[in-house]
C-alpha cells in the first residue's frame, strides 16, 4: 500500500519528532544562559529584582526544560528504531559524538538542574549560583556534540569506507570533531537560541508594561532582552555568513537550490522575493539583489556559483543516474523565511531599544507588536533546519548513503504509522498543557519579596512569596 | 577486538548503573497509590526523587547511546527489532517526566490527580517492559543471516520473557519502597516498611524462579553464581528491612539489583543477541562491535570521565541526603 510506505513514514516521523524537541532547546540554551546572568546579577548587586527575575524566568525555563528532556530521549532512541540502516552504516562514527554527549553534556545538565531547582536553601550561594552555570555548560555542550554529529552527514569527514563490513569506520576523531560545518553551525546555533530567549523576554516584560505593572522587575528585563536580541542578532547575520561559505564548499547543490539558481553564473543576483511558474523553473517576477549571492558564496560580488543543472550532470557521473535537486520550493523559501524572520527580530529590536529610550513609554500597538515579537526567532530557527535537512537529500549522509537506504528494512509501515500517531497525539496534547502552564506562569509576574529574619541572624533576607518546587 | 569484550562490560555497567537508580524512581512511582494517603503524602513521596529522578534516567541515554558507539549492530538490531515495546516505553517515560514536573504547577485536585495516574503508569510500564526486553534478549530472538529481527510482536510475549518483566515490575517496587523508608520518616515510613514486608517476600519467590529459570536454560556457571548472589543479598535486604535496618536493606537491594541485571550480561556472554533460529546468525561481542580506532577513543574518553560523573552524583545525593518530611513540604507550599 502506498501510504504504508515505511520510508515516507519514517520520514515525517523523524521531521516531526525532531522538530518539535528543537522548539524546546533552543529555549532552554538561551533561557539558562538568561537566568545565569540574572542570578549573578543578583549575587553581585544584592538587589532584589534581580532575585525576583531569577526565580521569575527560571520557573519558565523549568517548565520548558522538562519538554526538551523527554522529548529528547525519543531522538536518542529513534535512529535504531527508524533507521537501523543508516546507524549500522555510520554507527562507528556517528555513534561517538552521541555517547560523548551523554556522558560529558547530558550527565552534566541533568545532575546540575537537580541540584539548582532543590538547592536554593541547601547550598551556599555562590556554589548555588554555580549549579545554573554549570547547567547551561552542559546545554551547550550537548549542542556541539550532537552538531558535530549532524554535521558529519553533511560534509563526512575523518572516515574511510570498510567494504567488507559495508559501513564507514572513524580514522580521525578531531577531524570529526573539528569539522567545518559544526564549528560553523555551532555559533549560529547558539546566537539563534539567544534570540530565541530574547524575544520571548522582551514578549513577557511588554505583555506587563502595557498593563503597568511589575514595573521595577520588567522594565530591566526589557532592556536586557531588546539588548540582547539586537546583539546576538547582528551577530546571526555574520555567522550565518561564513556558515554558508562552508556550506557551498561542502554542498555546492544546497545553495543552488536555495536560489533555484539553474544554470552556472558570475556574478549571481539573490532575490528576496519572487513569484515562478508552479513548478519554480521559470521566473514571473522577482526583486533582486545584484551580486548578493555571489557574494554570499564566495565573498566577491562577481564569483561564479554552481547551477543546478551542472551539478545534477557532475553528480550523475558521480554516484550514477538519480535526481541529485533537493526540493527546490522548499530550500529557496525556508531559506529566505530563516533570513527574513531574523532581521524582523532584530528591527523589533532597535525599534524597540529607540522607543523605550531614557524612561519613555511606547504607545499601546507598540507593546503588542513586542508582545507578540517572540515567534519570530523560534521559527527561524525552525526553518532554519528544515533548509538544512531538507536541502541535503536525497542524501541522509552526503556522498555515502541514500535516505531511501537508511530506513529500517526489518519495520513495517504501520509500526511507523502506529508510532507516528502515538508522538504526534502525546506531543500534541502536552504542547497544549505546556503552552498554558508558560503562559499562566508568564501573565502571573514575578513573586512579590517579604524581608524576614531567617533563623540564627538579626539580619534581614529577601524571601519570595508562594514559590514552590 | 579485546576492547569490544571491555565495552561489554561497560555497557552492562551503564544499563546496572540505570535500574539501580531509575529502578527505585519507578518503585517510588507506582507506590503512589498505596503509600500517598493524601496530597501532601503524594507530594513528599515525589519529593524524595525530585532533585535525582532526571539524573537517573539520563544513565539510559548513555547506556543506548554507547551501545550505539560501541556495538552499531546490536544497537540497529535491538531498537528496530524491539520497535513496538520501545515505543511504549518511550511513551511511558515521557509520561512520567513531564507530570513530575508539572504535577504541583497547578493547585486543582483534578490537575494533580491527572498526572499522579500518569506517573503511576508512566512507571509501572518501563518497569515491566524493561525486564521483557532484557529477557528476551537473554533468551535469544529470530533473526535474518543479516542480522535483521523477523519475530513481530507477539514471539516477544512468550512466557519467560513476561516472567522477566513481572520480575523486574516487582523488584523495582520493593527497591523503591525500602528507599522511600530511607527518605522519609514517621508514620509515612513505617507504612512503607510494612508495605516492603509483604512486596518483599513476593519479590523473593518471584525473582528466585526467574533466576533459576535462566541460570538452568541459558546460564554459564559464572551468571549461575552472580545469581546466587544476588538472590542471598535480596534475603538480606528483606531481614534487614523488617529490623528496621532501612539504610543497609536499601544497599542490598541495590546490590540485588546490580547482581540480577550483571548475572543476564554474564549469562548472554559472548553473545550479544543470539539467534534463536539459527546460532550462526547470532549477533556477537566480535561481530557487532565497532572497529578498533572508535572503541579506543571511547575507552579514554570514559575513563577520563566516568570518575568525574560518579563524583559529582554521589556528591549530589550526599548534598539531598536528610529525609523529606511533611512538614517541609508543607512549609515550602505556604
Ligand atoms: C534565529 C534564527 C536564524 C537566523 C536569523 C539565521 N539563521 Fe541560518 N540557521 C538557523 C537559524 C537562523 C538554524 C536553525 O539554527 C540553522 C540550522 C542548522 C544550523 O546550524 O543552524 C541555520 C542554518 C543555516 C544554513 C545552513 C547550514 C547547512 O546546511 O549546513 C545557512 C547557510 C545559514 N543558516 C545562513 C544564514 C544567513 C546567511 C543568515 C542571515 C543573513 C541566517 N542564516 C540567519
Ligand atoms: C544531530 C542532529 C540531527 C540529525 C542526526 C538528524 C538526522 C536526520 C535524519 C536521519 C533524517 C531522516 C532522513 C530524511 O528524510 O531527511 C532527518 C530528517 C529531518 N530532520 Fe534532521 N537531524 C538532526 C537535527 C535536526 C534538527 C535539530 C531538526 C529541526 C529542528 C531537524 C529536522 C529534520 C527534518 C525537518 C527532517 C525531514 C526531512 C525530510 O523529510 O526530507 N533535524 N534528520
Ligand atoms: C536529532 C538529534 C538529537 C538527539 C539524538 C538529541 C538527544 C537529546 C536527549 C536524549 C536529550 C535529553 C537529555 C536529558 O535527559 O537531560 C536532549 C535534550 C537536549 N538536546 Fe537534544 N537531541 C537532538 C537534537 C538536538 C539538537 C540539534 C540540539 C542543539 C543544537 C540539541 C540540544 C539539546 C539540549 C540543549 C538538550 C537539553 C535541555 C533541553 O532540551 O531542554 N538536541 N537531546
Amino acid at each position: 500500500m502506498e501510504w504504508l510506505d515505511p520510508l515516507a513514514l519514517a520520514r515525517w516521523q523523524f521531521g516531526l519528532t525532531t522538530v518539535y524537541h528543537f522548539l524546546f532547546v533552543p529555549i532552554t540554551i538561551g533561557m539558562a544562559l538568561s537566568v545565569a546572568l540574572f542570578q549573578t546579577a543578583w549575587y553581585r548587586t544584592n538587589k532584589v529584582h534581580y532575585l525576583q527575575l531569577t526565580r521569575f524566568f527560571g520557573n519558565l525555563f523549568l517548565i520548558n526544560f522538562a519538554m526538551g528532556v523527554v522529548t529528547g530521549i525519543v531522538q536518542e532512541f529513534q535512529f535504531g528504531m527508524n533507521w537501523s540502516d543508516y546507524s549500522r552504516f555510520v554507527g562507528d562514527i556517528f555513534g561517538a559524538p552521541l555517547a560523548f554527549e551523554g556522558l560529558m553534556a547530558f550527565f552534566f545538565e541533568a545532575t546540575f538542574i537537580g541540584l539548582w531547582i532543590f538547592g536554593w536553601d541547601k547550598l551556599p550561594r555562590g556554589l548555588h549560583l554555580a549549579t545554573i552555570w554549570l547547567t547551561w555548560v552542559g546545554t551547550v555542550l550537548s549542542a556541539y556534540f550532537i552538531l558535530a554529529a549532524n554535521a558529519f552527514m553533511q560534509n563526512p569527514v575523518g572516515f574511510e569506507m570498510n567494504a567488507e563490513k559495508g559501513r564507514a569506520e572513524l580514522v580521525d576523531i578531531v577531524a570529526v570533531l573539528a569539522n567545518p560545518i559544526a564549528t560553523n553551525q555551532f555559533p549560529h546555533t547558539i546566537l539563534g537560541s539567544i534570540m530565541v530567549a530574547a524575544a520571548i523576554i522582551v514578549s513577557t516584560s511588554a505583555w506587563h508594561l502595557s498593563r503597568n505593572q511589575n514595573i521595577d522587575t520588567m522594565r530591566p528585563a526589557l532592556k536586557f532582552g531588546l539588548w540582547a536580541l539586537l546583539g546576538s542578532g547582528i551577530m546571526m547575520f555574520i555567522s550565518g555568513d561564513s556558515l554558508g561559505l562552508a556550506m557551498v564548499e561542502a554542498q555546492p547543490m544546497k545553495m543552488a537550490a536555495a536560489e533555484a539558481l539553474y544554470t552556472t553564473s558570475a556574478n549571481a543576483s539573490f532575490s528576496v522575493f519572487s513569484i515562478g511558474t508552479p513548478d519554480g523553473s521559470s521566473e514571473i517576477w522577482s526583486v533582486r539583489v545584484p551580486g548578493l549571492l555571489s557574494f554570499l558564496s564566495t565573498h566577491t560580488f562577481t564569483g561564479e556559483v554552481e547551477g543546478i543543472n551542472d551539478l545534477q550532470a557532475a553528480y550523475t557521473a558521480a554516484y550514477g543516474p538519480g535526481d541529485y535537486a533537493p526540493l527546490i520550493w522548499v530550500a529557496y523559501w525556508s531559506f529566505r523565511w530563516m533570513i527574513g524572520l531574523g532581521a524582523l527580530a532584530a528591527f523589533v529590536a532597535v525599534v524597540g531599544l529607540w522607543m523605550t529610550r531614557g524612561n519613555r513609554n511606547p504607545g499601546k500597538w507598540a507593546w503588542k507588536a513586542a508582545t507578540w515579537s517572540w515567534p519570530l526567532p523560534l521559527l527561524a530557527m525552525t526553518v532554519g533546519w528544515i533548509f538544512t535537512e531538507m536541502g541535503r537529500q536525497p542524501w541522509i549522509v552526503f556522498g555515502l548513503l541514500k535516505t531511501e537506504d537508511g530506513v529500517s528494512p526489518g519495520v513495517t509501515g504501520l509500526e511507523v504509522l502506529i508510532s507516528l500517531v502515538a508522538f504526534t497525539a502525546i506531543y500534541g496534547v502536552l504542547a497544549v498543557v505546556e503552552a498554558k502552564l508558560f503562559l499562566k506562569a508568564a501573565q502571573k509576574g514575578p513573586a512579590p519579596v517579604e524581608m524576614t529574619k531567617v533563623d540564627g541572624s538579626d539580619e534581614e533576607q529577601p524571601v519570595l512569596v508562594g514559590t514552590v518546587y | 577486538m579485546d576492547l569490544a569484550y571491555l565495552w561489554f562490560f561497560i555497557v552492562g555497567f551503564l544499563f546496572i548503573g540505570y535500574f539501580v537508580l531509575d529502578g527505585f524512581d519507578f518503585g517510588v512511582g507506582m507506590s503512589l497509590p498505596f503509600l500517598g494517603k493524601d496530597d501532601t503524602d503524594r507530594r513528599v513521596l515525589i519529593n524524595t526523587i525530585g532533585p535525582v529522578w532526571d539524573l537517573n534516567e539520563t544513565w539510559v541515554i548513555v547506556a543506548g547511546a554507547s551501545l550505539f558507539a560501541a556495538f552499531p549492530e546490536w544497537y540497529a538490531t535491538l531498537f528496530s527489532g524491539f520497535y513496538l515495546a520501545l515505543l511504549l516505553i518511550l511513551l511511558a517515560l515521557i509520561v512520567r517526566g513531564v507530570s513530575f514536573e508539572y504535577r504541583h504547577k497547578n493547585p486543582e485536585s483534578k490537575w494533580k490527580k491527572w498526572f499522579d495516574g500518569m506517573i503511576i503508569v508512566g512507571s509501572a510500564l518501563p518497569a515491566l517492559l524493561w525486564g521483557v526486553a532484557f529477557a528476551n534478549i537473554v533468551q535469544g530472538v529470530a533473526l535474518s543471516e543479516n542480522h535483521i529481527y523477523t519475530g513481530g510482536l507477539l514471539p516477544l510475549l512468550n512466557p519467560y520473557a513476561l516472567l522477566g518483566g513481572i520480575t523486574t515490575l516487582v523488584l523495582f517496587f520493593t527497591h523503591g519502597v525500602v528507599f522511600i523508608t530511607l527518605k522519609t520518616e514517621g508514620e509515612l515510613k513505617e507504612r512503607a516498611r510494612k508495605l516492603a514486608i509483604k512486596s518483599g517476600l513476593v519479590t523473593i519467590v518471584v525473582a528466585a524462579t526467574f533466576l533459576v529459570w535462566t541460570t538452568i536454560a541459558f546460564g554459564s556457571v559464572l551468571s549461575g553464581a552472580v545469581a546466587v548472589i544476588a538472590a542471598l543479598a535480596l534475603i538480606t535486604a528483606y531481614l534487614l528491612n523488617l529490623r528496621g535496618r532501612e539504610g543497609w536493606s536499601f544497599a542490598f537491594m541495590s546490590v540485588t539489583v546490580a547482581t540480577a541485571v550483571l548475572s543476564l550480561f554474564l549469562a548472554l556472554f559472548p553473545d550479544v543477541m543470539p539467534a534463536s533460529n539459527n546460532p550462526a546468525y547470532s549477533l556477537t561481542i566480535e561481530n557487532a562491535s565497532s572497529s578498533d580506532y572508535t572503541l579506543t577513543v571511547m575507552t579514554w574518553t570514559a575513563l577520563i570521565f566516568m570518575p568525574v560523573v560518579l563524583v559529582y552524583q554521589g556528591w549530589t545525593y550526599w548534598v539531598f541526603r536528610k529525609r523529606v518530611t511533611r512538614q517541609s513540604v508543607l512549609a515550602a507550599a505556604h
